[in-house]
């Protein structure tokens, strides 16, 4: 074992950096090139990815939290004039480690249709009604045991033009950022039991049932509100950290 | 131990005793992620006004040469003195606090062009004892792509560090290698394009 006491001509000293090192993620997600999708065509890499060791700038990220959000931020229903129209739902859970560590105080942002399965995007061409009272962006940080909640409308299901009569089960889209550059990670939240699961080529691209699974909240009767809403529990699992790297194996 | 009530969510215990759980898979963000994602100081990872700041900026093209204008480019980095604001950086920040975010985001335009305003990072220790030269990481996500693509940028000005860099040394192609390598432009910007698929495909990462 021998300690590193290295600088370069700009001062740089390694002397017993050990770094922390994440999990893999190989065989969790997507294939970046799924022809069922359509759009990945011209988009997908096609030269194999380099194995990029993790360093400094992998193994730290942005800890991005408080300063950038309020409370009212994960009410989706509120901020506008009236009420949205739709089931009126609340979506929480735990964002966690692969060892079952909460992560605490991290940015979750989140963006959806409109429970016509429209989206407030000049883009979305989709003849169903937008909805004055829901724009369908929130944010909010978990709290020290990690976890989260928001309240929003349930969003519908809506067609696009990958395929014939082509429609995508309804989902709330995600944006977490962990605690370091390896956590970074943008998903879909997916409802019970749809019936366009099946059919879905971004849903199926995910390779295995179980994985699959794990994008598909739960119905939950103690987190709903008599008289008022739904609730959907769904927890968020990012890559932990392996056992501790000793200096002698730190490479 | 009883852990059969857990087993049911498909865990498994490692090493440690504690529960291994089934990381949550990736999904596209879709087209419409200009809903949710683009911050108003997204690009400024300084203040512009910062002395030495500097312009990072570029076009996404796909596989057609056609511009990808429904994408976002985030970046993370190490402050001019290779340190981060983070507590797993055991030397910790060198910078006023709350001076240098290290992260930016920008969201691509018609024309698929993003930019970004930083300082210029400083090199960084592994703990192999090598010096990674100066770089800015990159996370790329668009409609079409079902997880985020990963890539770095690295200086024009820094052949040498460059070449001492373990990370491009791991990539022999020298034409592959230039891709990570951004362009000086007139009036001090730096140009890096990003090329999904095709010819001049950029360097991406498994990380």
């Amino acid at each position: 074992m021998t300690a590193n006491d290295q600088r370069d001509d700009r001062g740089v000293r390694c002397r017993d950096l050990v770094l922390p090192r994440y999990v893999s993620a190989a065989g969790v997600h997507p294939p970046l090139d799924t022809p069922a999708y359509q759009s990945s065509r011209l988009r997908a890499p096609g030269q194999p990815l380099v194995p990029l060791p993790q360093q400094l700038t992998e193994i730290t990220g942005p800890l991005l939290g408080p300063e950038r959000v309020t409370a009212a931020d994960a009410d989706l229903t509120a901020g506008h004039s009236g009420e949205p129209l739709g089931e009126r739902i609340i979506v929480s859970g735990r964002v966690l480690d692969s060892d079952g560590r909460p992560v605490p105080d991290t940015l979750i942002e989140i963006w959806q249709a409109n429970a016509s399965g429209r989206y407030a995007h000049q883009v979305d061409d989709h003849p169903a009604p937008l909805d004055p009272n829901f724009t369908g962006a929130g944010r909010c940080v978990t709290d020290s045991l990690g976890r989260y909640q928001f309240v929003t409308i349930k969003p519908g299901a809506y067609p696009w033009r990958n395929h014939y009569n082509a429609w995508r089960p309804a989902h709330i889209h995600f944006s977490l950022f962990g605690r370091a550059f390896t956590q970074r990670l943008v998903t879909q939240m997916y409802f019970p039991a749809d019936p366009l699961f099946a059919l879905d080529p971004i849903f199926n691209s995910i390779p295995g049932p179980q994985a699959r699974s794990r994008l598909i909240a739960t119905f939950d009767i103690e987190l709903t509100q008599p008289d008022w809403a739904l609730g959907y529990n769904w927890d968020i699992v990012l890559r932990g950290r392996t056992a501790t790297v000793f200096e002698t194996e730190a490479r | 131990m009883n852990h059969g009530g857990q087993m049911s969510h498909g865990g498994q215990l490692n090493h440690g005793g504690l529960m291994s759980r089934g990381l949550t898979p990736s999904q596209t963000v879709g087209p419409f992620l200009a809903i949710g994602l683009p911050w108003a100081d997204g690009p400024f990872v300084v203040s512009p006004d910062t002395p030495g700041s500097i312009v990072i900026e570029g076009r996404v093209l796909d596989g057609a040469g056609q511009p990808v204008p429904d994408a976002l480019v985030e970046t993370w980095q190490a402050d001019p003195d290779g340190r981060f604001d983070h507590p797993d950086d055991p030397r910790g920040p060198a910078r006023e606090a709350g001076s240098f975010r290290g992260f930016g985001r920008s969201e691509t335009n018609p024309d698929g062009s993003y930019r970004i305003v930083t300082l210029r990072p400083g090199p960084l220790p592994c703990p192999g004892g090598e010096t990674e030269a100066p770089h800015v990481d990159v996370s790329f996500f668009a409609r079409g792509l079902l997880d985020r693509v990963v890539t770095r940028i690295y200086f024009p000005d820094e052949a040498e560090a460059n070449a001492a860099d373990p990370v491009l040394a791991s990539i022999a192609d020298p034409g592959r290698k230039a891709t990570l390598i951004a362009a000086d432009e007139a009036d001090g910007r730096l140009r890096f394009d990003i090329r999904l698929q095709g010819d001049g495909e950029t360097v991406f990462f498994d990380v």
